[in-house]
């Protein structure tokens, strides 16, 4: 069963095109990385699923129901956490949970109290007075104490350290535990890489790739950084390995993800005294992704 | 920890070249008119002496200060009229200044900006004070050479310059007192809030002074200022003391400066409570509660100034007695008493200055959009029109408090004064009368925030609009249509007129008509952040 359908969105501001077309599908129980640079159209998209902007043109719609028309009955089961948090400063952090709680027609529960434990936030504070990281805290307890069936989530780990950020991580997969839908935006690869069963990638206001990460492997190669006790011969000619850069004996490059084990049985022979690996970045897979547009184009147009 | 202090001083007017130039217009165009206003009303000297007879009364001299009533030339009555309200706006222009570039530009993280570059600590501080400095000597200057130039017979050179002189002296006292709260408490609105406290208590201790006991004034700066006797006796030591207690003021608010750290106070902000009372958790009470401060203040600011009006009404009758002008201005009927017939003027302002916190009211909704906090709001199950109506609902509560409280003031202070007191349903009525306009420009305020939602502050300058056309209708005896631009002018003058129910009706409706207009635009146009 799908909880977010999106078909063929678009949303024009004046002239400017915030959205070509953008098509996303979520299914009951997973988490959905959205994924994109800034101003990619990542936000313009959630809150055309919030009913707070209106698409130009195209289908958006929340557990079957219209995104614009039924907001509030869509909202009676949903929790979002905007990426930038801005809040009341004469209130404090407790009464704003509380009032989002209020708002929201939930019940006041302990689970507020454990939130507030693990995200180590004291409630008393005014808003005024908390940093970003913390502000973003409110409103993540809130969500979370929420029983909302599906969490919306733009950039919400972009004030937290490393710590809070594990926290909201395991909070994350205990809502996927209790078979919720979460759609977590980020421009941060490892975060949906951890947590999300598939991805959609954004770019100029169009999904360019989505599937599941696995699906996505033809995208991602891995940077690896390699030193031998002699030296490497005819890497060159693999296939699947480029920017290859060879100084005596070590030598850097990249390599798709499904060469990596010809090319590591290949070097091994030359004795390996160390590797270092990094996992595919971001931009990587959008240079990657317009180099395949780019081949596919040539293709198409030999004479070009 | 000066270094740089002139880069930002050139920095901070360059980016006030706006603001602090309308700001020095309004206040030296205002003191300019005033004279030349009160020469074309009163042009002998028995004209003048009857005013001053009226002004001799304790009330007065509470509301305006002491004055030179023996010899009550037009410098004077200029002076006794004006010289402390002009000091007020003047103090109340350097406040809003310096907290906006001191405790705001903290909060907003531009200073740490600022202060990332080779640039003293103490430097953002100076720049502000000097700045401030400078743009009251300016109004200082440009005040006196402008009272002078008008040529008016008693307002010679010397008291010119003082007159100028006590208002820049204001300016830079309240620059000090500004700065001290911007070092000791951590919000901008804070520091703004507790300085104008400071400016209304000085204003208060003077007024008790004035009328009980003299040496209680001199320890208030406005008490100081109006000790200054400009076109009378020229005394100008009040300036040399407001000045040296300004130095001390800035003095002082270095040290603090240079005591704490970045964006931290001297003063915390005290922590709240831990969960939100019930009524917080829903719309209304939700609006209630951020727009609960404001609200206050001004209740309490709107039922002292019913007060005020209510406080001369004993003295009013002799007021009025050879004074042709104020009588021109006023419905000539036969069968009330000249203090009834000016009831209806008293409301007129009254009912334009209530509808500023209901509009606020209402205003807050872009205020809250434009913040971006919103969302929040609509990301649950409230829907546009019930969260609109919440605040317009609010609005409308406050606009019905704010009117009654006005004409309370007024009546309970009459009672007070009078020989025989208002009946106080004429008074109610009086005041609640101009109800469906204020509702008119409420439903203006909901139309704008629906359809223009980025021109929402046009509303102000139809409500200054309305209060210039009313306000000075009567007395400039504008055509009927002028008057008739703003809602206020359709409103029946009562008790003097009789009720109009037609026109009262016909108000509510349009009121009505702008209210749905807004509502259906705003629950179809996107919310910007």
């Amino acid at each position: 069963m799908s909880i977010i359908k999106v078909e063929k969105l678009r949303k024009r501001f004046g002239k400017f095109s915030a959205l070509n077309g953008v098509d996303m599908e979520l299914n009951k129980g997973e988490i959905y990385g959205f994924i994109g640079p800034n101003g990619a159209g990542k936000s313009t998209t959630i809150r055309i699923l919030l009913g707070i902007m209106k698409a130009t043109e195209g289908k958006a719609e929340i557990f079957g129901k219209d995104a614009w028309r039924d907001a509030v009955e869509i909202h009676k089961r949903l929790a979002y956490v905007p990426g930038d948090v801005n809040l009341w400063p004469n209130l404090t952090g407790g009464e704003v949970i509380d009032l989002f709680t209020d708002l929201r027609g939930g019940k006041r529960t302990k689970k507020r109290e454990e939130l507030l434990e693990r995200f180590s936030l004291n409630p008393s504070k005014k808003c005024g007075t908390y940093s970003k990281g913390n502000r973003q805290k409110v409103a993540l307890v809130a969500a979370f104490a929420s029983d909302a069936e599906l969490f919306i989530f733009d950039e919400p780990t972009s004030g937290l350290d490393p710590l809070m950020e594990q926290v909201f991580q395991e909070y994350v997969q205990e809502v996927k535990d209790a078979g919720k839908t979460v759609l977590l935006s980020s421009h941060i690869l490892s975060e949906v890489e951890k947590l999300c069963d598939r991805v959609g990638i954004i770019r100029q206001g169009k999904i360019i790739e989505s599937g599941t990460l696995n699906e996505l492997r033809h995208l991602t190669r891995t940077h690896l950084l390699v030193e031998t006790k002699q030296r490497v011969t005819d890497l060159q000619a693999f296939s699947g390995v480029y920017e290859l850069n060879q100084n005596d004996l070590t030598l850097s490059f990249q390599v798709d993800a499904d060469k990596i084990d010809s090319v590591i049985r290949h070097i091994s022979q030359f004795g390996i005294k160390k590797l270092e690996s990094a996992p595919p970045t971001l931009e990587d897979l959008f240079m990657r992704h317009y180099e395949n547009k780019q081949s596919t184009d040539v293709g198409a147009h030999p004479n070009a | 920890m000066l270094e740089k202090s002139n880069t930002l001083i050139r920095f901070m007017i360059k980016r006030n070249k706006i603001r602090i130039p309308l700001w020095l217009i309004g206040i030296t165009f205002f003191t300019w008119m005033i004279p030349v206003a009160l020469d074309d009303m009163f042009p002998t000297q028995d004209e003048r002496d009857v005013m001053a007879e009226t002004m001799a009364n304790p009330a007065m001299t509470a509301m305006v200060g002491p004055g030179d009533v023996e010899n009550y030339t037009l410098g004077a009555m200029t002076t006794h009229n004006m010289l402390l309200f002009t000091a007020i706006v003047v103090g109340l222009m350097s406040i809003l200044i310096v907290t906006r570039h001191i405790r705001a530009e903290e909060e907003d993280g531009l200073s740490e900006l600022i202060l990332a570059l080779p640039v003293g600590r103490l430097a953002n501080l100076n720049a502000v004070l000097i700045t401030l400095v400078i743009v009251n000597i300016i109004l200082a200057f440009v005040t006196a050479t402008g009272l002078y130039a008008l040529g008016l017979e008693s307002m010679d050179l010397e008291g010119s310059l003082l007159y100028g002189a006590s208002l820049g002296a204001t300016g830079i006292f309240f620059t000090g007192t500004a700065a001290i709260f911007n070092q000791i408490v951590a919000s901008g609105r804070g520091a703004t809030g507790l300085s104008i406290a400071v400016l209304l208590l000085a204003y208060l201790i003077r007024a008790v002074g004035d009328v009980t006991n003299e040496s209680l004034s001199l320890l208030s700066p406005l008490g100081l200022v109006t000790r200054t006797e400009v076109y009378s006796n020229n005394n100008w030591w009040p300036i040399l003391l407001l000045l040296g207690f300004s130095m001390v003021l800035f003095l002082l608010a270095n040290y603090l400066n240079a005591v704490r750290d970045g964006g931290a106070a001297l003063i915390g902000t005290r922590n709240g409570r831990k969960h939100a009372s019930r009524f917080l958790g829903n719309p209304i009470g939700f609006v209630l509660r951020i727009t609960r401060t404001a609200s206050i203040s001004w209740a309490i600011g709107l039922f002292v100034l019913g007060m005020s009006y209510g406080s001369v009404m004993g003295d009013l009758e002799s007021f009025f007695q050879g004074n042709e002008l104020l009588e021109k201005m006023l419905i000539e009927k036969e069968g009330y008493t000249l203090t009834e017939q000016f009831i209806p003027m008293l409301m007129l302002v009254m009912a334009i200055l209530a509808c500023i916190p209901p509009v606020m009211n209402m205003n807050k909704l872009i205020g809250e959009e434009r913040k971006n906090r919103t969302e929040h709001v609509l990301a649950t199950p409230v829907s546009r029109t019930k969260l609109m109506a919440s605040y317009l609902l609010v609005a409308i509560i406050n606009a019905f408090i704010m009117l009654s409280l006005t004409a309370s003031g007024l009546w309970m202070a009459a009672e007070a004064v009078m020989e025989e007191g208002f009946s106080f349903v004429i008074i109610y009525r009086a005041a609640l009368v101009y109800f469906p306009a204020v509702l008119v420009m409420l439903g203006l305020a909901v139309l704008l925030i629906g359809v223009l939602p980025r021109f929402t502050s046009l509303i102000w300058l139809y409500i200054a609009t309305s209060f210039i056309i009313n306000y000075l209708g009567g007395l400039l005896q504008f055509p009927d249509w002028v008057e008739n631009l703003s809602p206020f002018g359709y409103i029946p003058a009562i008790p003097v007129e009789n009720m109009d129910w037609i026109t009262v009706i016909a108000l509510s409706i349009t009121a009505i008509i702008l209210i749905v207009l807004g509502f259906t635009s705003y629950s179809r146009r996107d919310i910007t952040g």
